[in-house]
C-alpha cells in the first residue's frame, strides 16, 4: 500500500501525471474509484482483493480526460484493458501511465513495449470462481444451460451497469441504441435481455480482457462475465489469440486466415 | 371503479395532402379519421403533439397549422431519425397517430394592439407558421406584422408558396434572407445571417412583441440584437424544442431545470429563459 | 386506524388466503445472494430477516415493460387496440418496508398529477401494501433525513412490526386494511400492550432535506458537480433499484402492420437519454446527468409536485459500481 502511495505521489510531485485513477475505501465495505490531483491525496489510495472495477473505463470520459494525463493504478485486467484499447487505436502511447500492481510491488510503466512485457510474464488465468462457475456451465447439458441462462437474464432490467462498466464498451452509440433498423429490443423483455447479453458477448469476443467488472457492476448480481469469458477462452483455445496481451495484434474474430478452423460451424 | 382513458392512444389522422417543401422537409395535412374526435379536438397556436408511425414509434412536432382553420393540422418535418424516415415513405391516403395537443400557447389574444416581429431560422418556421396565419386571419387585431426569415440555402427556405403570398400582402412586410454563399443567381432577398439582417432592418421595439424561432445558434445571436433595438425581455417569444416521449409530463426527459418543456412550454419568454437554467 | 395483533404463523396464513383468492403476492424472497421482490409461489420462500431488498416493489406499480396499445394495419387503414385494464389481477405488496410505501406517493404524484395515467392509476387501485417495519438497518440506510422513518405508516394499507418473537403488532391504516382484516378476522388477535417504538431500528438522521433543497435552488451552475461525478459510470442502476424513479421511454415493437407500443424504464443517468435527433445533446456530460438526478428528486419535485423524489432507502448505494454513496453525496453537497 505504501509503495502505491508512494509511486503516485512521485508521479504527481514530477508531473509525470495529472491524476492518479485509482482504488479507495468507499462505503459500506465497497470500494471507490478515486480521482488523485495533490501528492496530499494520495494517501487514500489502496488496494485489494475488492477491487473489481476496472479503472481503464474512464480513460474516455470526457471529464476525466479534462483533468489532465491519468495514472492508472493497474492491477493485470486494468493493463490488459489499457493494452487492449491501445491495440484498437482509442489510446496512443504516452497519453497515460500505468502504476502496475503486481505481488505487492507497483511498477511505473509509460511505454507501450513495457506494459506488453509485465503482462507477458504475469499469469493470466481466470479466478477460480469464475474457472468453476465456467465449468460446471460446460458440463451442463445444452437444455439445462438454456434453462440456466434464461432464467438469470429474464431477471435483467437492463440498467447497462454491465456495460457502463466495461472498458472495452467504449462505443458512443451501443447497437442496442441503432435503431434504424432497432437491432436489439429496448425493453427489457426476455427476447430483449437475451438479444441485448447475447450481442454484448460476441461484441467482446476476443476483445475481452476476463476482468469480471461487469458481472460485479451488476445489480442482480447476473454473472454475465461468465459469458464473456467463456466466448474469450474459446477464441484463446481456438485462434490462439487472447485479448490485452499485445497493441499490434490480430484480432481474432475480424482477420480472415485460410487455415483458421472451421469447426465451429455446424 | 373510477373511470379511466389511456393517455398514450393515438388519434387517428389520414394524410390528405403532402407538399414537398425543401430538400428532406415535408408538410402534411392531416384530417381526423373520426368526426367526433374531430369536433372534440381543439388547439391554440404554440401546442405541439405527439405524431406516430404505428411500428416504428412518435415523433414530437409542433402544429403547423394555424387554430384559425379548423378543418385538418398540418405538420412540417425534416427527415432527421427512424421516425421521421418512416414518415417520409407514406402517401396520401396513409394514416398516422397523433397525440395532442399539448403545451402552452403563444398568447396572441394578449397581443393584441400590438405590432408582431417574426424571426425564424431554417426548418423553425413551421412553429411560427400557426401563429403568422393565426395572426393574418385576425389581421385587424394587430398593427405591423414583418417577418424575417432566413434559411441556408435559398433550397432550404420551407413555405416557398406562402412565403411568396405573403410578401404580395400590403399589410405584411416580409423579408428573407440566405446565409452567404446560399444564394441562387435569380436570389432577390438578402444574403446574410439572421441576426445580421435584423441589425440592419432595425425594428421599432415600440408597442412590438417579438417572435424567434430557429436554431439554437441563431437564437443565441439574435436576442443580443433585439435587446439592443429596445426589446424588453419579457416581449421576445420563443420555443423550446427538448427531447420528450410522452408529452404529459410524465417520462421525465425534457427538463429545462424544474420546469417541462413539454407542460411548462414549449413557449417561453426571453425573461423566462434567463430565469433558466441553459438545459436545451 | 385501529390497532391489532397477529402471530407470525398467521401472517402466512392470511397470506395462504390471498393465494387462493388468486391474489398476486409481491414478496421478499432470497435469490442467490441476494433478497429481492418476486411473485410469492411458495411461502417457504418468502423471508423477512432481511435490511433491504434489492429492488424496490415500485415494478408491481410501474412495470420494467408495459405494453400501452396494440396496433394493426390493413392496407391504409390503422385500427388501435387500447389496454384491458379489466383484467389486471389484483395484487399485494407484502414485506416491503415502510419506506417503499412511503415512495407510493411521489410515484402516484409523478402518474396522477394534471393528467392521469390510466394503467398506473388502476394498478394502484388494485393494490393492498401490507409493510413490515424495520428493526434493522445499516450504513446506507437515511430514511429519517428524508422525512420518513422505520416505523411509518404512510403508503401502507396495514403495517406489521415485530414486538415479540413470533408477534407482531398490526396497524389496519385503510380501508384495505380493513378490508384484510375482514377476510380472516380470527387471525388478529386484540391490540399489544406494547407500542411498536422500542422494537423500530435506530437510523440516525445524517442530513436536513429541506437544507438541502434549499442550497439546490441556486446550486445549478456549481463547480461541485463536476468535481463529484468523476466517478459516475452513467448506467442506470441508481434509477432502476430507485422506489420513485420513474422515467421512461416508448418504444413500438413488431412491423408497421402490427404491433404494440410498450413503455420500458429509462434513466436520465443514460448518456442518450435527452440527445436530439440532431445530435444536439443539452446533458452532453455524465456530471449534468447526474446533477439532473440530485435535482429532480430534492429540487425539482419537491417545487412541482411537493413530494421528496427520495426516501431513504439507500438502494442506489447499494446498487452502484462506482460507489456514489447518496448520503456522502449529499452531505459533501452541503459543505462544498
Amino acid at each position: 500500500m505504501e509503495a502505491l502511495q508512494k509511486s503516485a505521489r512521485e508521479a504527481l510531485e514530477n508531473h509525470k501525471a495529472k491524476v492518479i485513477i485509482g482504488y479507495s475505501e468507499g462505503s459500506g465495505g465497497r470500494m471507490r474509484p478515486i480521482f488523485v490531483q495533490s501528492p496530499a491525496e494520495a494517501e487514500k489510495l489502496t488496494w485489494n482483493d475488492r477491487c473489481t472495477q476496472n479503472l481503464a473505463v474512464y480513460i474516455a470520459k470526457p471529464e476525466v480526460q479534462k483533468l489532465g494525463k491519468p495514472a492508472l493504478v493497474a492491477p493485470l485486467p486494468v493493463l490488459r484493458a489499457v493494452l487492449q484499447l491501445a491495440s484498437e487505436n482509442q489510446i496512443k502511447e504516452g497519453d497515460l501511465l500505468v502504476l502496475a500492481l503486481s505481488d505487492g510491488r507497483v511498477t511505473e510503466l509509460s511505454q507501450f513495449s513495457e506494459m506488453e512485457e509485465f503482462v507477458a510474464k504475469t499469469p493470466t488465468h481466470l479466478a477460480s470462481k469464475d474457472q468453476e462457475a465456467i465449468e460446471r456451465l460446460e458440463k451442463m447439458t445444452p437444455q439445462e444451460r438454456w434453462q440456466y441462462w434464461q432464467s438469470e437474464l429474464t431477471r435483467c432490467f437492463k440498467c447497462y451497469a454491465c456495460r457502463a462498466a466495461c472498458p472495452m464498451c467504449y462505443c458512443s452509440r451501443c447497437t442496442v441504441e441503432c435503431n434504424q433498423p432497432q437491432w436489439i429490443p429496448v425493453p427489457a423483455h426476455p427476447l430483449g435481455n437475451w438479444e441485448w447479453h447475447l450481442m454484448r458477448a460476441m461484441h467482446l469476443a476476443g476483445r475481452c480482457v476476463s476482468c469480471g467488472a461487469c458481472g460485479d457492476a451488476c445489480p442482480l448480481d447476473i454473472p454475465i462475465h461468465l459469458l464473456t469469458m467463456k466466448v474469450e477462452a474459446d477464441i484463446h483455445r481456438e485462434f490462439g489469440s487472447q485479448a490485452g496481451m499485445k497493441v499490434q495484434s490480430e484480432h481474432a474474430l475480424s482477420s480472415f486466415k485460410v487455415q483458421d478452423k472451421e469447426n465451429f460451424i455446424i | 371503479m373510477t373511470s379511466f382513458s389511456n393517455l398514450y392512444k393515438p388519434y387517428l389522422l389520414r394524410i390528405e395532402r403532402i407538399t414537398e417543401e425543401a430538400p428532406g422537409v415535408r408538410t402534411f395535412r392531416l384530417a381526423f379519421t373520426d368526426q367526433q374526435e374531430k369536433e372534440r379536438f381543439h388547439f391554440k397556436a404554440g401546442q405541439f403533439g405527439e405524431y406516430s408511425v404505428f411500428g416504428e414509434g412518435e415523433c414530437t412536432f409542433c402544429i403547423a397549422s394555424s387554430p384559425t382553420r379548423s378543418d385538418y393540422i398540418e405538420c412540417t418535418f425534416r427527415q432527421m431519425g427512424r421516425v421521421t424516415s418512416a414518415l417520409m415513405n407514406l402517401e396520401e391516403g396513409d394514416t398516422i397517430g397523433f397525440r395532442g395537443p399539448y403545451g402552452n400557447v403563444f398568447p396572441l389574444e394578449a397581443w393584441q394592439g400590438k405590432s408582431l416581429l417574426f424571426i425564424a431560422g431554417g426548418i423553425a418556421l413551421p412553429p411560427m407558421r400557426c401563429v403568422i396565419w393565426n395572426a393574418l386571419d385576425w389581421r385587424d387585431r394587430f398593427k405591423n406584422i414583418t417577418i424575417l426569415y432566413g434559411a441556408r440555402t435559398v433550397s432550404d427556405l420551407v413555405y416557398k408558396h406562402e412565403l411568396q403570398e405573403w410578401q404580395t400582402r400590403p399589410d405584411v412586410n416580409v423579408v428573407t434572407t440566405v446565409d452567404p454563399g446560399g444564394e441562387t443567381p435569380d436570389w432577390k432577398g438578402k444574403v446574410g445571417f439572421v441576426p445580421t439582417v435584423l441589425e440592419k432592418m432595425a425594428p421599432s421595439a415600440d408597442n412590438t412583441i417579438a417572435i424567434v424561432c430557429g436554431p439554437p445558434v441563431m437564437i443565441k445571436f439574435t436576442f443580443p440584437v433585439l435587446t439592443q433595438l429596445g426589446f424588453e425581455p419579457d416581449k421576445i417569444y420563443t420555443t423550446l424544442e427538448n427531447r420528450m416521449k410522452c408529452g404529459v409530463g410524465k417520462c421525465g426527459r425534457c427538463n429545462v431545470g424544474k420546469l417541462y418543456v413539454c407542460k411548462d412550454g414549449p413557449v417561453f419568454t426571453y425573461a423566462q429563459l434567463k430565469e433558466m437554467p441553459a438545459e436545451y | 386506524m385501529q390497532k391489532r395483533s397477529i402471530r407470525r404463523a398467521q401472517i402466512n396464513v392470511l397470506l395462504e388466503k390471498l393465494l387462493s383468492l388468486h391474489q398476486v403476492i409481491y414478496a421478499p424472497q432470497k435469490l442467490g445472494n441476494q433478497v429481492d421482490f418476486a411473485p410469492l409461489r411458495d411461502l417457504q420462500d418468502l423471508t423477512l430477516d432481511h435490511i433491504q431488498t434489492v429492488r424496490s416493489a415500485k415494478a408491481a406499480l410501474f412495470p420494467p415493460v408495459e405494453e400501452l396499445l396494440r396496433y394493426q394495419r390493413a392496407g391504409v387503414e390503422t385500427e388501435l387496440q387500447d389496454r384491458d385494464l379489466t383484467n389486471l389481477a389484483e395484487q399485494v405488496l407484502f414485506g416491503t418496508r415502510p419506506c417503499d410505501a412511503a415512495a407510493i406517493a411521489p410515484l402516484s404524484a409523478v402518474f396522477t398529477t394534471d393528467d392521469q395515467d390510466a394503467i398506473f392509476a388502476r394498478r394502484l387501485e388494485r393494490t393492498t401494501v401490507i409493510s413490515v417495519s424495520c428493526e434493522r438497518s445499516d450504513g446506507d440506510c437515511f430514511c429519517t433525513s428524508v422525512g420518513v422513518g422505520p416505523g411509518d405508516s404512510r403508503g401502507s394499507d396495514l403495517l406489521l412490526t415485530r414486538l415479540q418473537d413470533d408477534e407482531y403488532l398490526a396497524e389496519i391504516l385503510t380501508a384495505k386494511g380493513e378490508a384484510l382484516l375482514q377476510l380472516a378476522p380470527e387471525l388478529f388477535g386484540p391490540e399489544p400492550a406494547e407500542s411498536k417504538e422500542a422494537h423500530l431500528a435506530k437510523v440516525q438522521k445524517r442530513f436536513d432535506w429541506e437544507a438541502l433543497h434549499d442550497k439546490l435552488a441556486g446550486a445549478f451552475d456549481h463547480p461541485f458537480w463536476l468535481r463529484t461525478a468523476l466517478a459516475c459510470l452513467g448506467c442506470g442502476a441508481c434509477a432502476y433499484v430507485c422506489p420513485v424513479c420513474s422515467c421512461f421511454d416508448i418504444q413500438d415493437e413488431g412491423s408497421q402492420k402490427k404491433g404494440r407500443r410498450l413503455r420500458s424504464w429509462d434513466s436520465c443517468g443514460l448518456a442518450l437519454f435527452t440527445l436530439h435527433a440532431s445530435g444536439h445533446n443539452p446533458r452532453s456530460i455524465q456530471s449534468q446527468r447526474w446533477r439532473q438526478r440530485m435535482m429532480h428528486k430534492f429540487s425539482y419535485m419537491p417545487d412541482q409536485l411537493q413530494q421528496l423524489g427520495c426516501v431513504g432507502c439507500g438502494r442506489c448505494s447499494r446498487a452502484c459500481p462506482a460507489d456514489m454513496n447518496l448520503i456522502e453525496q449529499v452531505e459533501n453537497f452541503l459543505f462544498a
